[in-house]
């Protein structure tokens, strides 16, 4: 089997409109990160220590099973968080996806989107964000369930009491990229 | 009915294969074009599919109407009998004279001599694939048995 004929195959298929998923693999300081996308934008992002090929079954089942590997798909999103992990850009502009999450969790998840680089939110403050300052647990379920970390922050949510809480990539994960953004001193 | 899993997975894992029958049906030279045809055909089913039990054999049985399709659209003429094999490591049909012969056979006699022992298809799915009975597809596949014989004793 040549690469041309699999590459020719993914080309025609994104030009006749078949390409519903276009997913690759990306290099980062953490390990591989798994990156997908839709036509309206970036739809998913698997950190190292997930199952990509879970995730892909997932999103074949969720959004739809035309999932192709289609790298070039994927360049604004690999070309911006390449630039993210070089510490030279700490905004993301690439267009997003959301139809992974809906109604609170959507809401939240929107709102740690807007934390500003190099900063720190609390659950609480989340909540209170997406309308709703009780459902402080409901807030951390939304940052757990964040179908695009990395690019929607959730690394910058922390514990009330200063604890960093959780994060799908692990703790490591999250104090590593706090350090990068010089939230927290190297230790 | 189960999961549909992501077509890449089918690429992955069948398509060596695919393109293995497509050359032994249409040649290595119109190979690739129906290999395209077949998977783009494949995935713009895709989403309907209801069954996701044998996808090798769905995709098997498009691939041999790719192969039919690319008969009739040369008009039913007999392609070269050999093929100078340049790259013989990526084939895993083996490469005796025997797939060269094979690709001397009628259309109907190659796709189903392909079908039954290059993808291990039983006549129902021949049949299935050509489009026509499985009595007339395990007629096919003794025709072309017989001819093979001859050519190659």
């Amino acid at each position: 089997m040549t690469e041309t004929a699999l590459q020719r195959l993914t080309e025609r298929a994104r030009d006749e409109g078949l390409l519903d998923v276009a997913y690759t693999t990306a290099d980062s300081p953490f390990g591989p990160l798994l990156l997908a996308s839709t036509r309206k934008g970036l739809v998913r992002v698997g950190l190292p220590n997930q199952d990509a090929d879970a995730l892909l079954v997932d999103l074949a089942d969720r959004v739809s099973p035309r999932v192709l590997e289609a790298p070039a798909e994927l360049d604004e999103a690999r070309r911006e968080l390449d630039l993210y992990f070089e510490r030279k850009l700490d905004h993301f502009e690439l267009p997003l996806d959301w139809r992974l999450s809906d109604g609170f969790q959507l809401r939240v998840q929107k709102a740690i989107a807007r934390i500003p680089y190099g900063e720190t939110r609390n659950y609480t403050e989340m909540a209170t964000r997406a309308g709703n300052e009780r459902a402080v647990r409901a807030a951390g379920t939304a940052c757990g369930r964040n179908p695009l970390p990395l690019v929607v922050p959730c690394h910058r949510v922390l514990r009330s009491g200063g604890g960093l809480g959780g994060y799908g990539g692990g703790i490591e994960m999250k104090r590593g990229l706090l350090e990068l953004e010089g939230v927290l001193d190297h230790r | 009915m189960s999961k549909l899993p992501p077509f890449q997975l089918l690429i992955d894992e069948h398509a060596t294969e695919v393109m293995a029958v497509l050359r032994g049906a249409v040649g290595r030279e119109g190979a690739e074009d129906a290999f395209q045809e077949t998977f783009l055909a494949a995935l713009r089913a895709y989403p309907k599919l209801h069954d996701s039990g044998n996808l090798r054999g769905w995709l098997l049985t498009i691939a041999h109407r790719k192969a039919i399709d690319h008969h009739r659209a040369k008009g039913r003429r007999p392609l070269p009998v050999a093929e100078v094999r340049e790259t013989p490591v990526e084939d895993p049909l083996p490469d005796d004279g025997v797939w060269a012969a094979v690709g001397a056979l009628p259309p109907k006699q190659r796709a189903a001599v392909t079908l039954r022992y290059a993808s291990d298809l039983p006549h129902a799915e021949i049949a299935a694939a050509l489009g026509c009975s499985p009595e007339a597809a395990r007629r096919s596949l003794h025709e072309g048995l017989k001819r093979l014989r001859k050519e190659l004793a």
